[in-house]
């Protein structure tokens, strides 16, 4: 689901016009996106909560050329869903993802399985 | 940040709804989302990031106080990837910092570490 499609359907269920729609998930994203540049975590209750995360400068590399590179410290949105999303995710195992639904189209960039992702991989 | 800032945002800034119909609609959105992600479907939301449902394959852990063997059974799991743009806005001090840094080392004549000459973004790979 992109995001046109989340307004469409956010017109269909609230029965507001697509034109309100758009404004309320811009307006939504936005607010989160301002509270996260400010370094302040979100608490959606049900959904989930997002919280900024500091990270240390790090000597890495670039995968490609091998060639060491300098990442600077960087701030990152670390999201945690809540119990309710958390358990109804659980609760759709059985069908497939998004990604396994379509094999023949694989995710872009990404070719060897990730490793067991820590949140500091991120 | 909770929801009520977000509905109150919304009120203010969309205009032409009462509290209670913002309310309803932040919600309306929210639960949107929620029945998405749980049929396994992934949320794009460009400028801001995706939300990913990923399976994972089972595991055997550790019980970290006992050491004993555990399996991790399989399971489905969420994960928020930040667009570029949010990124971005969240680092835009650094960049500012680290500009003048480099600037001033290379009035100086000094190579900070890892940096090519003629510098390149330090933002990081596709979203």
């Amino acid at each position: 689901m992109k995001k046109s499609e989340l307004i469409a359907e956010l017109a269909r269920v609230a029965d507001i016009p697509k034109r309100r729609a758009a404004a309320v998930v811009r307006t939504v994203l936005e607010s989160m996106k301002d509270a996260l540049v400010r370094g302040e975590g979100i608490e959606i209750r049900g959904f989930g909560t997002m919280t900024v995360r500091h990270y240390e400068a790090y000597e890495g590399r670039n995968p490609r050329t091998n060639e060491p590179v300098h990442v600077p410290p960087k701030r990152l949105p670390y999201f945690k869903p809540g119990k309710e999303l958390r358990e109804r995710i659980q609760k759709g195992k059985g069908v497939p993802t998004q990604r396994n639904a379509h094999p023949s189209r694989p995710s872009p960039g990404r070719r060897r399985s990730p490793p067991d992702e820590t949140e500091d991989a991120i | 940040m909770t929801k009520a800032d977000l509905i109150d945002h919304v009120c203010e800034r969309v205009g032409g709804f009462s509290k209670k119909e913002a309310a309803e609609i932040v919600e309306s959105l929210f639960e949107i989302m929620k029945s998405t992600l749980e049929r396994g479907e992934n949320i794009k939301l460009s400028g801001f990031g995706n939300f990913e449902v990923r399976d994972k394959k089972p595991r055997s852990g550790r019980n970290p106080r006992t050491h004993e063997r555990i399996l991790i059974e399989a399971r489905r799991v969420l994960v928020f990837k930040p667009s570029n743009l949010l990124k971005g806005a969240m680092n835009k001090h650094r960049d500012r910092y680290r500009a003048a840094i480099e600037a001033r080392a290379a009035a100086a004549g000094i190579l900070l570490p890892g940096r090519v000459p003629g510098g390149e973004s330090d933002q990081g790979g596709g979203v």
